[in-house]
């Protein structure tokens, strides 16, 4: 049953996620890998389409992959099944807010899940960035025997976009000191797409 | 606690505009969260805000959902939660159903294949600044760094399911609790 499927992928996607958004694009990828319900370059869009629509990231992806795979009423269920965990942990919280607030262990635990959201983080920027830099379908094709040096400037070569990672990087300093909206990222970057890509 | 029809009425108006105003994920959404919560609403007071924040940063789940739940909670219950969230959820579902039918529709024209193609490149750089950014916050010490680094190479290099990953994280923060916190204590 499709539409029970999708609410309870999505439940997990909302009850395992630490960190808000972009530490739940790691795992979304590998469940809709696993499902085949989307190619990691159409996750990338989506992302892309986030950035520039209201809402929250996850809200978003649930709402577009249950329509996809399931019409309207999978779009309902996806989205349900990312918000009710929420509803759920923070219904309780609300209830015990007193007692939980200076729960020690729950503090000291979550504390050390920071780097684990970081990293999360970190998988998504190579996940995006694969399907940005990397050529033709996402592999990267390496020769069977590889002589260090020469061909190692001829994978790279023939397996990256140089241009999209040179513009990329031109935007990250940019995007960092000047704090640049992210309507206005994606938007010099459909430009810059449209003209050299 | 209010639960009159208009309560829960102002309570869907208020989070229903929320999200629709915020561009870029919950992390935007908490500005006008505050703003319109504590300032114009006066429904959470000014001090206790940051605290309410900071812990639906750390438990599970959208960070702007949670944030609408536990205010909508605190105004009028159950209920109040309910219409909480679904005023944040509401626009984005709308605007996204409303889009995917275009976007599915066009996804093969090479005008917007070249779109997304340059947009994917604005996304990398978006998420590699907030990767630095955080990492400055977060990597502080040895452990830090250890966690982050076998977490990202797990599930880059191995392909580890990232659900498995936060599970080992948990079991290690309470194994490290345990050991370091409650031992030093005794």
């Amino acid at each position: 049953m499709i539409y029970l499927l999708l609410f309870w992928t999505f439940f997990k996607i909302g009850a395992f996620s630490f960190g808000g958004g972009l530490a739940m694009i790691a795992p979304v990828q590998a469940e809709m890998e696993y499902y085949g319900w989307m190619s990691t370059d159409e996750f990338a869009n989506i992302i892309a389409v986030s950035q520039i629509t209201p809402g929250p990231i996850a809200v978003n992806t649930a709402t577009y992959v249950g329509i996809k795979t399931a019409g309207f009423m999978g779009g309902l269920c996806a989205t349900l099944g990312v918000s009710m965990p929420a509803l759920i942990i923070m219904t309780l919280i609300g209830h015990f807010y007193k007692q939980y607030k200076d729960s020690v262990l729950f503090i000291s635990v979550l504390a050390l899940l920071k780097p684990v959201t970081l990293a999360l983080i970190a998988s998504a920027v190579v996940i995006v960035a694969r399907t940005a830099f990397v050529s033709g379908n996402n592999y990267i094709a390496v020769p069977e025997s590889i002589n260090l040096g020469i061909d190692l400037v001829n994978i790279i070569l023939s397996n990256f976009n140089l241009i999209p990672i040179i513009f990329c990087l031109v935007m990250i300093p940019l995007v960092l000191k000047f704090k640049l909206h992210p309507v206005l990222v994606i938007a010099l970057s459909a430009v810059f797409g449209l003209i050299f890509l | 606690m209010k639960t009159g029809i208009n309560a829960l009425l102002d309570i869907f108006i208020t989070f229903f505009k929320i999200g629709s105003f915020t561009i870029g994920g919950g992390l935007a959404m908490i500005p006008l969260i505050e703003r319109e919560t504590v300032q114009n609403k006066g429904w959470i007071k000014e001090e206790e805000i940051s605290d309410v924040i900071s812990l639906c940063q750390s438990v599970p789940g959208v960070i702007a959902i949670n944030i609408s739940i536990f205010i909508g909670y605190r105004r009028a219950g159950l209920i109040g939660a309910f219409f909480a969230a679904l005023g944040v959820i509401l626009p984005s579902f709308l605007i996204i159903m409303l889009l995917s039918n275009i976007l599915l529709k066009n996804y093969s024209n090479p005008y917007v294949q070249q779109i997304f193609a340059g947009a994917k490149v604005g996304v990398t750089a978006l998420l590699a600044a907030v990767l630095i950014k955080l990492s400055r916050q977060i990597i502080k010490d040895a452990y830090s760094f250890t966690v982050a680094f076998c977490a990202f190479a797990s599930v880059i290099v191995f392909g580890v399911h990232p659900f498995v990953v936060i599970g080992v994280g948990i079991i290690l923060g309470i194994i490290y609790y345990n050991v370091f916190i409650l031992g030093k204590v005794k």
